[in-house]
């Protein structure tokens, strides 16, 4: 007798979802899925629009990182006008880039993963919460709000909103930042590296709690994707393309705009809205990548900011013997070192001398018939695809999301929790809530990731070989 | 504060996230430390932010984002409004459609051919049975279940919702001044 295992809605995640666990005659787990239910269909509806609104709409893909579609979709743009985006604006927009890697991060770690990692995967489920973490730890939950904030009012000050500014355009950035705007944002600073300071205690904390536990939650060899510096080093709005192996040998390198997404094909499956990207290559199962802080982490030489780079050099000890890091319980960790690395390189782009020019955006009309745009998104890699008529009205449009590429990897990690907790056919809290712990670490952005899709809460459903359904958990 | 059994004075919030981008949850956490403050005055009992899978009965205030787009939507929306005093429209999206709509002029099938290359994704009998049907066209939250106040903006603002919010909590009607009623 087999049987499958339901859990729906997964919650504190960002987007909509639900996971199938199947069980074979014996008992075992046969299979699992992680299901995104929702679609929107942008990739459609915005043929026929034109390409200079697409910033603005894309952005409505996801309110958490609206900014990395903003980035993407005006890189995209300024290849199609074919102008140098002047040197302020490159600024400008990577300053926004970090503050929005900021806010997401200190979101994902503070108030939807922390209530687990300080309050324990077992809490009561009533209270293992951002209400709960502001009960039981009023100090560390408000350290954490603050540092969201702080990210989501650098995004105001120079967009006007903090989300969907309409601010970034083909070509560049609409304003620029004063003197005084600049002082007032690194005048907070030294408050900020304290709070990450605090994660990072808090993280290592709970690493070495969880000793060998943590190898359950997602720890195999995969693929890594991302962008690097010309230099090599940690690089989220510019840059290029690198994949390395699980035994750290790169694969590719160098690879810019033109040639990135055919290096990618987009696997399909019925029961999900959610794609299935892998490298080309290799295939469907070799060719699996993660992407992301983890990934980012794994890929680059180095982080090229002193803080981060201590940490870094700490890290790496994680993979043993100079292989990348292969576990995904370690994308807390990363997302801290990332907020680290931002802070800092927010400090020197207030303080650079091209941030204060002038000259924030070249204008042009429609030069080249194709436009693609990649940018580091909080959550990984982000792709936009524009093919435009001489009029700059789009005729087709492709994206390929941060989450959307983790997702192979999120069935694999969830289906290895599943394995080693499942007991006696039978779902309970503290199961349901491991697994979901295990989509949380990817930190999946589901509006983006379907674009396409939208929220994602979560059940679990057990179902035997046979197709019945044996149990199925809720709260409430 | 009182962490431990909910104390049944206090209202019952719920934030629900229909079909949308999650940009309206994200500006009522732009309430920040305020978000300390409301805590300590109402139970947050259902919503991304909190574990809850079951809507709950008797619930005070709803804020609803998104547009009702599939099945579940639809399902949801409805059990909401039957356990829910005051329910909210919470943004464009939830108010008018707004972006989430702009898929109202295609027809559902050639979405899914044109997004899904392969075309083996969600579509046939496998899908039916996996992930919910999506409606033909996407409503607005008014064109489904009865709604009592509006709150526009893509997404509103953190002012706008700190002034509905208190008005409601007041047992105020919420009045939103001219410049809170703009969308976009």
């Amino acid at each position: 007798m087999s049987q499958t295992i339901h859990i729906e809605p997964v919650t504190r995640i960002e987007g909509h979802a639900k996971i199938t666990i199947a069980l074979d005659n014996d008992g075992h787990v046969a299979d699992t899925r992680f299901q995104v239910t929702e679609f929107r269909g942008f990739e459609r509806f915005c043929i026929g629009r034109n390409f200079w609104e697409m910033p603005g709409i894309t952005a409505r893909i996801c309110g958490i990182c609206p900014v990395s579609h903003l980035m993407a979709s005006s890189k995209a743009g300024d290849m199609i006008l074919g102008v140098r985006t002047p040197r302020a604006a490159i600024a400008l927009r990577k300053l926004m880039n970090y503050a929005q890697l900021v806010q997401s991060h200190a979101l994902s770690f503070f108030l939807l993963s922390g209530p687990d990692l300080v309050l324990g995967m077992d809490a009561n489920p009533e209270q293992r919460n951002m209400a709960g973490l502001i009960a039981k730890h009023p100090d560390l939950a408000r350290a954490g709000i603050r540092l969201r904030a702080f990210g989501q009012q650098v995004i105001r000050t120079l967009g006007d909103r903090s989300i969907h500014p309409a601010w970034a355009v083909p070509g560049g950035v609409r304003q620029s930042l004063s003197t005084e705007q600049r002082e007032d944002i690194r005048k907070q600073l030294p408050e900020m590296f304290e709070t990450v300071e605090r994660g990072l205690d808090l993280i290592k904390d709970v690493q070495e709690r969880m000793g060998s536990e943590k190898s359950i939650y997602g720890d195999f060899p995969s693929l890594y994707m991302g962008l690097v510096g010309p230099d090599g080093s940690l690089e989220h709005y510019d840059g290029h393309l690198r994949i390395m192996d699980a035994d750290g040998r790169i694969l590719e390198d160098d690879v810019g705009p033109l040639d990135a997404m055919s290096l990618i094909t987009e696997g399909e499956k019925p029961w999900t809205y959610l794609k299935f990207p892998y490298y080309q290559p290799l295939g469907p199962e070799a060719g699996m990548y993660r992407v992301g802080p983890l990934a980012r982490l794994n890929i680059c030489d180095f982080a090229g900011t002193p803080r981060a780079d201590r940490e870094l050099r700490e890290f790496r000890h994680y993979g043993g013997h100079g292989r990348p890091v292969s576990g995904s319980f370690y994308y807390h960790h990363a997302r801290l070192i990332e907020i680290m690395h931002a802070l800092e390189r927010i400090d020197e782009l207030l303080q650079g001398a091209e941030i204060a020019r002038q000259r924030t955006r070249s204008r042009a009309d429609v030069n080249c018939n194709l436009g693609i745009g990649i940018s580091e998104a909080p959550r990984g890699t982000l792709f936009h695809r524009y093919e435009v008529d001489d009029n700059g009205v789009l005729v087709d449009v492709n994206m390929i999301i941060a989450t959307g590429q983790n997702n192979a990897a999120m069935n694999r990690c969830i289906g290895q929790i599943a394995t080693h907790y499942l007991r006696d056919d039978r779902l309970d809290e503290g199961l349901l809530n491991r697994v979901e712990h295990g989509i949380r670490m990817y930190d999946p952005c589901l509006s983006c990731s379907t674009h396409e899709a939208g929220r994602m809460p979560l059940q679990i459903s057990l179902y035997a070989a046979d197709g019945r359904k044996l149990d199925e958990i809720s709260r409430g | 504060m009182q962490e431990s059994s909910p104390n049944k004075s206090r209202p019952r919030l719920a934030t629900v996230w229909l079909g949308g981008c999650s940009g309206c949850h994200m500006s009522f956490l732009d309430l920040d430390e305020a978000i300390i403050d409301l805590l300590q005055e109402v139970d947050l009992v259902y919503g991304p932010l909190v574990d809850t899978k079951e809507y709950p009965e008797q619930v005070d205030i709803c804020l609803v984002e998104g547009a009702v787009t599939n099945l579940d939507n639809l399902k949801l929306i409805r059990q909401i409004r039957r356990s829910t005093r005051l329910v909210l429209s919470f943004g464009d999206c939830a108010l008018t459609g707004n972006v989430t709509s702009m898929r109202n002029r295609i027809p559902v099938e050639d979405l899914l051919t044109a997004v899904y290359h392969e075309a083996s994704s969600p579509i046939g009998a496998e899908a039916v049975e996996a992930v919910p049907a999506l409606l033909p066209r996407v409503l607005p939250v008014h064109q489904v279940v009865r709604v009592d106040a509006v709150l526009p903006g893509c997404p509103p603002d953190v002012d706008r919702i700190a002034a509905t919010l208190s008005a409601l909590l007041d047992g105020q009607t919420v009045k939103l001044e001219p410049r809170m009623r703009t969308f976009g």
